[in-house]
């Protein structure tokens, strides 16, 4: 059993009680909620005659179903109209603060709560939202619940729970050009498979991850739960402090120097004992791309889809279906494969840092012909941040469509969706069959700077060719 | 709002696949509602429609059943509670596989629906033993630890903690967890960061 981590130390401060089952009762320190699983949990305490027991302590936005064309209210898509309805009454109702569209701060709400400093380490966070790993990048204990769970925090700020192992994931050494933090992720996910991670909480560490900026590690954490485990957290050190000092929600004055004080003594001690420990050298990590159905499924941009004999037996299976649902074969090389649609955005990389990586590509290029290409801001802010360096007409000179913020084509709840068969790339996190909201849609998981490669080449390409 | 659940007997179906996601349970666009209403015909939806009348759950022999029997990683992806929805609203109240995505087993869970392993020989057995004989009766019991069909047994595994809940009638935490609502203030109490910055003045 893990002792000693941040995983225990955060868990045992926040530990209620424990209820007759055996199940912890864990107080959870920041409630996200958006518009898609949250209805049905307010029309439950609604039901059972429940109040919202720390309203203050729930934060609000939509993000999943907003268009990213025309914001105009009311939504030209009557169930997307409803569905932010429902969001502002119940908010209002329940005095709980709401970022909504044209608030400044509006955004996909693992992106807008790390940028406002709701964020911090040491917290547990909640949010009926799998990427809600992300914020572990803070140092924070942070997964996603479903909705029957969100009903549970909205009435108690708790959680029954049991607890989770911890993995220590040491990645070591500088990545080498052309090499993201997206790509560390696919790597790790990649190597210990998508189940690797069902029942263990990660922590990221080594010098690679102490290397990287905020967003990076936010990229690395969102995708924790690709691999199985429902949360990935980065120990908080200097880089998280000056990412957090002066943010909106952050402490101020003598509870600032409190907090560092605190910050600290909550980290992994050095003689923490973890249930398992799997170590990387950075130098081994190649621009990866996804060539199947699962976000296990990657290779490095200069392999070939594997072989059948070449994966563990139980993994065969899901390759065959992922064969005939790409239309890819065995030993074909990635490379070169034909790109429709290209889309940078989503909790994984829609952030500032990813633009600019994106951007670097498309300055002074121009997009394939024949490619739709598109780039949408993770929240207002990025937005606004990028327009003020001129980001946006970087891309849109080079071809690309530039965006309204808002989850968009990750998962396609708006008007944002592949068509047919259509070919992604796309910088987001998933490509299960049917994610981009074509049944038959296929889509290409990489880097951001990759998927502007892709669209200036129209093929998947090695991004160091542009470099 | 307590039920016990202690066994679960009904007719098994089974969905043979590793890392089944719940954008495959339930596609993004079922979830652009208010309530959980009317699920259960979306579940699979885009398998099914590819496989035109041979999915499992359109199979005129697997109709009724109540015990599905999945593989390895069930249900990763998403946490929409939409997925273990959609399954309980088209009549499953039981799952066997090799293992399950966390947040998955944690909805499926707090709705009252026991998913439970077995070893992959297990699974498989179990699996093949239904799709010979559909008709025949899939117990899982929760006080043993077992699940049977006909004259076979195997011993099944489950987080304690959870299995308690079932066997109590606890597994709807909600009124238990704001009973202790004196509690949750002092443990918040302690933690730093509940009185400082803007949140805690808002």
């Amino acid at each position: 059993m893990s002792k000693g981590t941040l995983f225990d130390k955060v868990w045992d401060l926040h530990t209620v009680g424990t209820l007759p089952s055996g199940l912890t009762q864990l107080f959870i320190g920041l409630h996200l909620i958006h518009e898609v699983t949250s209805p049905q949990a307010f029309a439950m305490l609604r039901e059972r005659g429940l109040k919202v027991l720390f309203p203050e302590r729930t934060v609000a936005t939509v993000d999943h179903i907003v268009p990213t064309e025309n914001q105009a209210r009311p939504f030209a898509d009557r169930l997307a109209e409803e569905m932010i309805q429902a969001l502002e009454h119940n908010c209002q109702e329940n005095n709980i603060t709401f970022y909504n569209i044209g608030s400044g701060s509006q955004g996909i709400v693992h992106v807008i709560a790390p940028e406002l400093g709701l964020t911090q380490p040491g917290m547990t966070i909640a949010c009926g939202d799998s990427h809600t790993s992300s914020h572990g990048a803070f140092g924070a204990i942070a997964f996603g619940i479903g909705t029957s769970q969100v009903r549970d925090i909205l009435a108690s700020q708790t959680l029954a729970l049991s607890k989770l192992k911890v993995r220590k994931i040491e990645v070591n050494g500088t990545l080498n050009p052309g090499v993201y933090a997206k790509d560390v992720i696919l790597h790790i996910i990649r190597t210990l498979g998508v189940k690797g991670g069902v029942g263990y909480g990660y922590e990221f560490a080594g010098t690679t991850f102490e290397q990287m900026n905020m967003e990076e590690r936010m990229t690395v954490c969102n995708m924790a739960i690709e691999g199985g485990a429902r949360c990935g957290y980065v120990n908080p050190d200097q880089v998280t402090y000056d990412y957090l000092k002066g943010r909106d929600f952050a402490p101020i004055d003598a509870d600032w120097d409190q907090a560092v004080v605190w910050w600290e003594s909550i980290k992994s001690d050095a003689d923490a004992h973890y249930d398992d420990l799997v170590v990387f050298d950075a130098a081994e990590i190649s621009p990866t791309v996804t060539w199947g159905i699962t976000p296990g499924q990657g290779i490095g941009v200069n392999q070939s889809v594997p072989q059948p004999e070449e994966l563990l037996e139980e993994d065969r299976f899901i390759a065959e279906e992922a064969y005939r649902y790409m239309d890819l074969y065995p030993g074909q090389p990635i490379k070169g494969t034909k790109i429709d649609v290209c889309f940078i955005g989503s909790c994984t990389n829609g952030r500032i840092t990813d633009l600019r990586e994106a951007a670097k590509i498309a300055k002074g290029r121009h997009v394939a012909e024949g490619i739709k290409a598109f780039v949408v801001p993770g929240s207002e802010r990025v937005k606004q941040e990028a327009e003020a360096e001129g980001l946006d007409k970087i891309f849109q000179e080079a071809g690309f469509e530039w965006r309204e913020p808002g989850c968009s084509m990750c998962l396609a709840m708006n008007p944002d969706k592949l068509q047919g068969r259509q070919i992604s790339a796309s910088s987001s996190n998933r490509n299960f069959k049917g994610r981009q909201g074509s049944s038959s849609g296929r889509t290409l998981l990489m880097s951001p700077a990759m998927v502007a490669t892709a669209a200036i080449k129209g093929e998947v390409s090695d991004v160091r060719e542009l470099l | 709002m307590v039920s016990e659940v202690k066994t679960v007997s009904g007719c098994g179906i089974p969905l043979v696949g590793n890392d089944i996601d719940t954008d495959r349970i339930i596609p993004a666009r079922y979830l652009k509602a208010l309530t959980f209403d009317g699920l259960g015909e979306g579940a699979f939806i885009d398998d099914r429609t590819a496989l035109k009348g041979e999915h499992p759950f359109d199979q005129s022999q697997y109709q009724g059943a109540k015990v599905l029997i999945v593989n390895r990683n069930f249900g990763c992806g998403s946490s929409r509670e939409h997925a273990p929805q959609a399954i309980a609203k088209w009549g499953i109240q039981a799952l066997i596989g090799e293992s399950f995505a966390e947040i998955f087993f944690g909805n499926c869970a707090a709705m009252g629906i026991p998913c439970v392993t077995g070893d992959a020989v297990t699974v498989k057995q179990l699996q093949e033993l239904i799709t010979a004989n559909p008709q025949a009766v899939v117990t899982v019991n929760l006080e043993t630890l077992q699940v049977q069909i006909g004259d076979y047994t195997a011993s099944v595994a489950i987080d304690e903690g959870t299995r308690s809940t079932f066997i109590s009638g606890t597994w709807d935490a909600c009124g238990q967890l704001v009973a202790n609502a004196d509690q949750v203030r002092a443990t918040a109490g302690k933690l730093p960061y509940v009185s400082w910055g803007n949140l805690a003045a808002s």
